[in-house]
Parts: structure tokens; sequence; C-alpha cells
């Protein structure tokens, strides 16, 4: 950083940004504008919300959301209850076979439930679940990753503050809730972002098993209504195109240092 | 709540009640093993079990023994997509990795606006890739799309980008390393942040000059960034098919198919899931492998520390 940038490296810099960011703000024109305008980029052209009005009313996008919020809500809760209690089985306890039982979770980081989707679609149908939102959620909900990430933090929990509240009589799990959750706080913010982003925008798995209109989240939908067969028009599939993903833009653009430090603390390790 | 049943786990010392500690250890990992067992290790063992199986006419299970994996050998389309996952592998990697250095170069730098860059450059990480094949999509429209409007622009005639063999699979490459390198930047942007500054002052006071100093200092200490990155991207490269569905299908003839995409279709669109099966089974190989590269070279780093 103590070096002066050269001003041509700083303009080459910002035209790559510029290219970046091109495909995402032609997404918001065509949405934006009559279909007439699609292609031709004049400043006289027209603003218009009518695109969106027509994606929305064309496809039950209204219970999309709906799906998706739920889908993400029940992941994420499903996954900071159980994470949490395993990761502190993993930090706290010295039992036997934990060892061999902490490599047994850490398969699932090589082998994700993404690429299992034959099995795991045979597993759902076993449970009598297929086409639910329930069906989406469960494979994501024992996530290898969340009880790694918990374990590392709660390993680095000083010992005082545990053995204080030892003392003051907290049995295992008030332990749990006094001392370790309140302390990994950060841990939980930088998991909840990156497991939120990844179910807002899961596709394969969701697309198997869903079939109907209650189940399907806002993803499958979108792939639904933007099916070439459809025939509809380029404008209208751009605005519902936008309207996937606009929820997790703006709370990125929001919170945009969170999200990049999530992703790097998550992704690091 | 949690107090109730706190009560009832009540765990002592730990050394005196070694049992009771590890009831406790179990009773708090069962609920996160049943459902680890239930979709982990138990489709593992599945899929290998059910790849050494037919479905006869009558739907019966039918121990064939390795004719799958026989099969697989001689089915040209197997042989397609592998060797297509490796030039995507190959075609998105490198240059996404390079890219997110440049980038990472760039954005910690005194560059004006440089929160700015680093949105810019981060944006396509948050995106659905449903979202953004939808928006690529349109680019390489024959005709109507941007691309073929550009080239009209240099009175060039239109082309099917993604309806020809020879420039689908480019066309796709693209568009994922657009998606990507924003990702891998973070990695590198930690990995430089932790550097020390002296570093860069001594060479420059050695008067070394900056390319120099970056090929010599720089990318050398970012080299365990630069593995970890790249044994990430290659994994991705292997799960990575949402875009394919609305895109391609994987055409035209398999031109642009992956593995993981022909997993799907041969599950559920030809129904045949013993088939699909065996294909899983090379795909948890590669994916295991690439793991353990990660797992091994993580443990060195560790070790050097």
């Amino acid at each position: 950083m103590n070096h002066k940038t050269h001003p041509l490296e700083a303009i080459v810099a910002w035209l790559l940004a510029l290219l970046w960011l091109a495909p995402l703000a032609y997404a918001f024109w065509s949405a934006l504008h009559p279909a007439a305008y699609a292609t031709s980029f004049s400043l006289s052209a027209p603003w218009t919300l009518e695109n969106f009005a027509r994606a929305w009313h064309q496809a039950p996008f209204a219970r999309y959301y709906l799906n998706t919020i739920l889908l993400v809500c029940m992941v994420l809760a499903g996954q900071l209850v159980l994470c949490t209690l395993a990761a502190y089985s993993f930090a706290r306890f010295e039992f036997k076979g934990s060892g061999i039982a902490f490599a047994l979770v850490l398969l699932q980081l090589m082998i994700m439930p993404d690429v299992l989707i034959v099995e795991n679609y045979r597993v759902v149908g076993a449970f009598d679940l297929l086409d639910t939102i329930p069906a989406v959620a469960l494979p994501y909900m024992a996530s290898a990753f969340g009880i790694f990430l918990l374990r590392q933090t709660f390993k680095s929990i000083p010992n005082e503050l545990v053995d204080a509240a030892r003392v003051e009589g907290a049995g295992p799990l008030q332990i749990l809730w006094r001392v370790y959750i309140p302390l990994a706080r950060h841990t939980y913010v930088a998991f909840a972002l990156v497991s939120v982003s990844y179910h807002w925008n899961n596709f394969l798995w969701p697309l198997i098993v869903t079939n109907s209109v209650e189940s399907r989240p806002l993803t499958v939908g979108l792939a639904v209504f933007g099916a070439p067969e459809t025939g509809v028009d380029w404008s209208i599939i751009t605005a519902a195109t936008v309207m996937t993903m606009a929820p997790l833009l703006i709370a990125f653009l929001l919170f945009q240092r969170q999200f990049v430090q999530s992703f790097m603390r998550a992704g690091i390790r | 709540m949690p107090d109730q049943v706190g009560k009832f786990l009540a765990a002592p010392m730990p050394r005196s009640h070694t049992w009771l500690n590890s009831v406790n250890a179990w009773l708090l990992l069962l609920p996160a093993a049943l459902l680890l067992v239930a979709f982990t290790h138990y489709p593992v063992i599945a899929t290998i079990y059910h790849s050494f199986f037919i479905a006869n006419r009558s739907g019966n299970a039918v121990f064939v023994g390795l004719d799958n994996y026989r099969a697989m050998l001689e089915d040209s389309i197997f042989w397609k997509v592998l060797f297509n996952n490796f030039w995507f592998a190959i075609g998105t990697v490198p240059t996404s990795i390079a890219l997110a250095l440049l980038m990472a170069v760039w954005v910690n730098r005194n560059i004006r606006g440089r929160a700015l860059l680093r949105l810019a450059y981060f944006t396509p990480t948050v995106l659905p890739m449903i979202a953004v094949a939808n928006i690529w999509l349109f680019f390489y429209t024959p005709d109507y799309g941007l691309l073929d409007q550009l080239r009209g622009i240099f009175g060039l005639p239109g082309w099917n980008w993604l309806g020809d063999p020879r420039t689908v699979m480019g066309c796709l490459i693209v568009m994922v390393i657009w998606k990507e390198a924003g990702f891998f930047m973070i990695f590198y942007l930690a990995a430089l942040q932790q550097l020390s500054p002296d570093l860069e002052e001594a060479a420059a006071v050695e008067g070394a000059g900056r390319w120099y100093t970056f090929r010599r200092i720089t990318f050398p200490l970012l080299m365990p960034t630069t593995l970890f990155v790249a044994i990430n991207a290659v994994i991705n490269s292997f799960k990575l098919v949402d875009h394919l569905v609305i895109m391609t299908k994987g055409g035209p003839s398999n031109a642009s198919s992956l593995l993981l995409y022909y997993i799907y279709e041969v599950a559920f669109t030809f129904q045949d899931s013993a088939y699909a099966a065996t294909l899983t089974v090379v795909l948890l190989i590669i994916l295991s492998t690439l793991a353990l590269m990660k797992f091994g070279y993580l443990d060195r780093r560790v070790h050097y520390q």
C-alpha cells in the first residue's frame, strides 16, 4: 500500500469493475424499460415497472417468495441448533470415539449433499416427504461446515470462564447457553450469512425434490417461468430475475463489509 | 428451556464421571448424527451398493457385478462429460484465479474508491447461478442477443453461440469466471492484508521495481492461498451445473454437459438409477481425492506455522 498506484493501473482496475457490473446493470435496464428498449440503449427510453407487475401476475411469485423464506429459515434454524450441540460436544467433552465421530462428520465436507442427489431422493421419498419444503431443507441441516466452524470457535474460549460458570453451579447446557454461545457471536453471524446466501440461491436439489407451486423456491420458480418453451417476453423474464436476486442483493449492499468478512471467515476456517 | 434440560443433564467435574460425560456428549451429538447418517453416510454406501445392481423388467434389483462399470467405460457420453469437466476446470480455474489475484492487489492499494471496486468485483458472488444464467442467456441469444448486436455493428452475421459445439463451452466458461473471480479475490485480499508491509518497503528501498517485488516476494508468499483457492475452484467446477439446466441442457449433443449434470439426466430424465449410482461413484472418487489433497495440504501448513 506504500506504492503510489500508477494512474493507468487505476483506469484498468475501473474498467474491469465496469465490465463486472455491466451484466447486472443490463439486467436492471431491461427490467425497467419496455420490451422495445431491451437492446437499444437510449437516454430517452421511458422507465416502467410494468414488467415487474406482469411477471408478478403471470406466475405465483408471492408464493415462491414465501417458500424461499420458509426454506431459508428452516435450514438456518435447524443448522444453528444441531451444529451448536454437536460442536459443543466435540469442543468440550472427551469421550470414546470422538475422533472417529469427528472424521465421519468431516466426510460431509468432501461429499456434500449436492452430489448425492440420486440416493437422497430415495431417502426423502422413504420419509414420504417428496415435494415439501422440509425435503429441500433436511439434507443440509446437519452441516459439517457449521459444526467445524463452531467447534473451532468454542475451543478458543478460555477455560477460566467455563470454570467460573461451573463454580456457580451451571450445568453443561447452561454453560453452553451463557458462556459459549454469546462468545461465538461473530461465528454465528458469519455462518448465518453464508448459509442464507447459499440456500436462497440453491437450485439443483430443490429442482429435483419439488414439483408444485406450494413447495418450489424462487430459483426453481424462476427457471420454470423463464423456460424458453413458455414464450414469455424477455423483459418480463429479466424482471423476474431481478426479483429473485433483489432481496439478497439489497442485503449485500447494506451489509457489504459483514458479507465479505463472513465469506472470508467461512472460507478460510 | 435450556435450564431444565441442563439440570436433567447436569454434569459435574469431567474426570469423576467419565461415563456420564460420554453419555452427555453423545446425546448432544445425536440429532446431527442422525441427519448426517441419513443424508450423507447411508447415501454414500447405498450409491456404491446400487452400482452393482440393475432393475429387471419387473422392477426387482438383480446383482450384476461390475456390468454397470463395464457399460460406463463403453459409454461415449460418459467420456465426453468427463472430458468436458476437465476442459471446464482448465478454462475456469487458472483465469479466475489470475483475475482474483489482480483484483485483490488493486483493492488492497490506495486506488480512489476502492470500496466501490471491491463491491463491483464481489457482487456476482451473491447472485443465484440461475439468475446469472438467465442474464447471460440473453447475451448469447442468436441475432437478437447483445453479443450478436455488437457483432452487427461491425457488419458480422449472427452466431448461435450456445447452439454451436465449438463455442458453447467457451461461453459458459466466460460466464463462470465472471461469477467466481470476485469470490476468490477475498481470500487473496485476506492473505495480502496479513503480509508485512516491511517486505514491500524493504524491496522499494533496495530499488526493486513493482513487478519484480510482486513476482519475487508477494506472489511466492501467496502460494498457500493460491493452492487453497485452486483446489476449491476445481471442486466447484464439479459441483456447478445449475446454469446448464436453463442455458443448454448439456447440449448441443452433450458439448456442454458436465458429470453431475449427466448424473441428473440419467437419474431423473432416463430414470436409470443404477447407472446414475455408478456415475455418482466416479464423482465421489474424484471429490474425495481432491478433498484429501486439500486436507493433506492444510495439515502441512499447520505444521509449518
